[in-house]
């Protein structure tokens, strides 16, 4: 059977930032981001795709130890994964996305993603790129804050037989 | 400070690292559609299945269920499942008898917009143990949608090899179901 689950980089922010991974090879059939690190605020893992300002919009479920709740974000200008499971100064967090299919040119691209933080909650979400352009530039970050120094942000490949 | 990769992911050449987490069969549906997939002949010399699917449905509705058999076996009452979701306002938990793995597929009237599935199968090959299939799943369509995480009991010791994701409406053409195998 092929191998697969294939790293194709990773980077540790030496200072605090985005991470924008760029040319993307289409030979695969998903993406997977993972993100493990702090953020310099409070900020939500989230996405642009190409380098696109549009076209997103986001279905979370939430959960902070007391309540559970259901978030949404349409027309958006990013993608952003979840509520309560946000990265922040104080905790580790981690997150994982999956971009499904990123590499058609026939659909909308859907990503899958699940966020935690054991300070504060934990989440999981969907996303929608109203695109059916190919994906090969994803870069990562949190929502109104910098990913803080430290934080390893990886992307992996996997291709279906 | 935006970090551009460019030249690390150049000169990673993406290599492979391993051959824990290998690839076993895919199939995407062609332009007539169909009611379901089946994989058969799964091997046993994994740890664990994952099946990674990205799918959509004729079904007039949001929100249909997609629902899994082992072994072949549609003794429905014998499953068991639970489900968390949420639907963008509120949020909703549910179980019972039966074999859903609950994917609430976007519907045809949402152009070119797709579900995801992410469905593991763990432990499938021990005859010791009942079985324990975990699912990660949701749409959205800018406006409407779901997420959430499940859970069906397949009340087995026998080792699965084979495994069937159907629903009562069809699958469209460019949904696809991808297999892999993960080692131990």
């Amino acid at each position: 059977m092929p191998s697969t689950y294939t790293p194709i980089a990773t980077t540790t922010l030496g200072s605090a930032g985005t991470v924008t991974f760029s040319s993307i090879p289409a030979t695969y059939t998903d993406l997977i981001v993972i993100v493990n690190g702090k953020a310099t605020g409070n900020g939500q893992l989230s996405m642009r795709i190409n380098g696109g300002t549009s076209l997103y919009s986001t279905t979370s479920l939430t959960a902070n130890g007391s309540s559970a709740g259901s978030t949404r974000e349409t027309a958006a200008t990013y993608l952003q994964f979840g509520y309560y499971g946000y990265f922040d100064a104080s905790n580790q967090a981690m997150a994982i996305a999956h971009i499904m299919n990123y590499a058609n040119t026939t659909t909308f691209k859907t990503i899958l993603a699940t966020e935690r933080n054991s300070a504060t909650g934990v989440d999981a979400s969907v996303g929608l790129w109203r695109s059916t352009s190919a994906i090969n530039s994803v870069e990562v970050y949190a929502s109104g804050a910098n990913l803080a120094a430290g934080t390893v942000v990886s992307l992996y490949g996997v291709k279906s037989a | 400070m935006l970090n551009t990769l460019a030249g690390i992911i150049a000169s990673s050449g993406g290599a492979a690292a391993g051959g824990d987490y290998e690839s076993i069969a895919t199939v995407t549906v062609g332009a007539g559609g169909s009611g379901g997939i089946t994989f058969s002949s799964i091997p046993s010399t994994y740890q664990h299945l994952q099946i990674r699917a990205f799918a959509r449905t004729n079904s007039p509705t949001n929100g249909e269920n997609t629902k899994i058999y082992v072994n072949g076996s549609s003794a429905s009452t014998n499953y068991a499942w639970h489900v968390l979701r949420g639907n963008g306002a509120s949020t909703a938990a549910a179980g019972g008898g039966g074999n859903y793995i609950i994917a609430n597929v976007g519907t045809t009237n949402v152009t070119s917009t797709f579900s995801a599935m992410i469905i593991d199968v763990l432990d499938y090959a021990n005859t010791n143990k009942n079985k324990t299939i975990r699912n990660l799943y949701g749409f959205d369509s800018n406006g409407a949608g779901y997420v959430g995480i499940n859970s069906v009991l397949v009340p087995t010791t026998s080792a699965i090899s084979q495994i069937d994701i159907f629903m009562d409406y069809n699958f469209t053409q460019y949904s696809s179901f991808a297999l892999y195998g993960i080692k131990g």
